[in-house]
């Protein structure tokens, strides 16, 4: 069963924008899916559309197979969300927004404070639950409305750029924590600005740019395409001008910092030797940016140009 | 973060709908409530203020030259008077500033994108405004009744006209935190129509007392109807039918909570 089915989604805001020109997107149940895109492309559009917080301007959406249209409050149960921007009362407590949270689902109170404590425990929120918001941390901010969107235990979890502004520490125990949640069975749709976050936690991946879907396949599959990759040297005495390594493409970024662009087909050992060859010694060596980086500015890019 | 614990099995089985509503507008009503509890500074304490300085000047100081009204000590007449004017001023304040607070602060997205329908929201933030209402209507009874006795002749009159001049000015408040586009416009109308149409509106004296052209003007004013309706039942005394009251305040109930559900439905300056 499709989790979230879309067709020809469009929307256009009262100012002309166009935000999304005919969306189609499906995500399969218990999926841990990637939505990527440049700022501006739509996502927060079309997650705003499927949340019922922004009025679709044409298509169709269904969550768990319940259209939004015509089984609107049903569809709603089966979310949880968690937004790209704070959006809880800044004066009340964790506890009583998560306990909240849970009512407007229809949770009884007696059943929402053991998931409060269940949840604001697991996401070591249970120390701070009496204490006013505002006064929590940022990323203390976030894993409340990751808590506050569980309270309701739904089927498919929404996360718009849940790890925002949090420390590197926090980013990862959040995603041992997103990953357990999936293994458990709950599908998630995360949209982030970190590729790195996407390529480990997503298995399937749309890009979304100017409000058309430009890639949707499995993170192995898009991965495999990326036929080279560029790598960052560091040298040990400076260079005047960039040298020539045959068949690699070489920019000299500075007087001691080398990139080389370097096929998947070739190996390292050849380049070495070259560099050997010339008298260029070299102290350190890096990928200049992580894989899902470079697809995805090449298909950004692809899309600019088109 | 700690390991996850039985969520798969623990996830709870579908809800009834009926459930959802009944548990979530419970949910509305009891944090408005704490609400109203927690910042009971602002909420409570100034309209027990204000109705204590009232009968201290209008009632006391003023009240001993002005003699008897419609029959009654001047202290007596005015005082279902002023525990409506706080009963109106309440309900409408706390819907209009919960309401556009969590517009304004966004946590109103988290009830937007829950499964409650336009018409249990509504509901939830009204019924927060009329508890407010009769909490503070309590209060300044009991200040009242410090300084002036106070017969109830028809005690069903007192308590329905109480709760549907809250249920109407709640959802006055509503509409115009839908409408709020910054803090200045939720502070307009109580500022410019409620407070002068209160005044106008009978708490301080009889229409009966005014010349001709004012007192048909008074009875424009819905505000006379409910003062009126609400003196009726405790002093047996109105300067008009209590029967166009209720008429008024039921007809002003059904208009607004329909225009409140479908613009929220439409979420007019909410939803983009």
């Amino acid at each position: 069963m499709n989790a979230l089915s879309v067709r020809g989604l469009t929307k256009t805001y009262h100012n002309g924008v166009q935000a999304l020109k005919g969306i189609d997107l499906t995500v399969e149940e218990g999926d841990f899916f990637a939505l990527l895109g440049p700022n501006g492309a739509g996502k927060t559009t079309l997650i705003g559309i499927v949340t019922s917080l922004v009025r679709k301007s044409g298509g169709e959406a269904s969550i768990f197979g319940y259209d939004i249209d015509r089984q609107l409050e049903v569809a709603k149960s089966c979310i949880g969300v968690v937004p790209q921007e704070i959006n809880f009362n800044m004066f009340e407590s964790p506890l009583t927004i998560v306990v909240n949270q849970a009512g407007f689902y229809g949770i009884p109170r007696p059943v929402a404070r053991q998931r409060a404590e269940k949840y604001l425990k697991q996401l070591q929120l249970w120390d701070k639950r009496n204490h006013a918001s505002r006064g929590l941390s940022g990323g203390m901010k976030r894993r409340l409305m990751i808590a506050r969107a569980l309270m309701h235990e739904p089927r498919l979890l929404i996360l718009d750029e849940p790890t925002a502004g949090v420390d590197i520490e926090i980013r990862r125990s959040m995603w041992e924590f997103l990953r357990e949640i999936n293994q458990r069975g709950t599908t998630i749709i995360l949209t982030t600005h970190y590729l790195e976050e996407a390529e480990n936690l997503c298995r399937n991946i749309a890009i979304i740019d100017g409000g058309r879907i430009i890639e949707r396949d499995r993170m192995s599959n898009l991965l495999r395409r990326l036929h080279t990759e560029t790598f960052v040297l560091t040298l040990a005495k400076p260079l005047t001008h960039s040298p020539s390594l045959p068949p690699y493409t070489v920019r000299l970024v500075d007087e001691i910092t080398l990139e080389v662009e370097v096929s998947k087909e070739e190996n390292l050992n050849r380049l070495f030797a070259l560099l050997s060859d010339l008298g260029i010694e070299v102290l350190s060596l890096r990928n200049k940016v992580n894989r899902l980086e470079e697809i995805f500015m090449r298909l950004v890019e692809k899309g600019a140009a088109a | 973060m700690s390991t996850l614990v039985e969520q798969s099995a623990s996830r709870a089985q579908p809800l009834s709908m009926a459930q959802v509503r009944r548990v979530g507008f419970q949910t509305i009503v009891i944090r408005e409530f704490n609400r109203i509890i927690r910042i009971w500074s602002q909420t409570l304490l100034p309209s027990v203020v204000t109705a204590t300085l009232y009968f201290l000047i209008f009632g006391k100081v003023i009240g001993g030259r002005v003699g008897l009204m419609d029959g009654f000590a001047y202290m007596m007449y005015i005082a279902p008077g002023l525990i409506m004017q706080a009963v109106i001023n309440n309900s409408y304040t706390n819907v209009v500033s919960s309401f556009f607070g969590a517009k304004f602060g966004k946590h109103i997205e988290e009830l937007l994108v829950s499964p409650l329908p336009s018409w249990i929201i509504v509901t939830g933030y009204v019924s927060g405004g009329v508890v407010r209402g009769a909490i503070v209507g309590v209060l300044v009874s009991a200040v009242a009744l410090f300084f002036t006795h106070l017969p109830v002749e028809h005690p069903v009159i007192v308590v329905g006209a109480a709760i549907l001049t809250s249920v109407t000015f709640a959802l006055g408040g509503f509409l115009n935190a839908m409408f709020a586009k910054n803090f200045d416009q939720i502070s307009i109308i109580p500022t410019f129509l409620l407070a002068p149409l209160t005044y106008l509106g009978g708490v301080f004296y009889s229409i009966a007392d005014l010349p001709g052209w004012a007192h048909h003007l008074s009875l424009i004013d819905p505000i006379l109807y409910m003062v009126n309706a609400f003196r009726f039942g405790f002093l047996g005394v109105s300067d008009v039918p209590v029967f166009y009251a209720f008429a008024i305040m039921i007809v002003a109930i059904i208009g607004l909570f329909s225009a409140a559900v479908v613009l929220l439905d439409r979420s007019s300056g909410i939803r983009e």
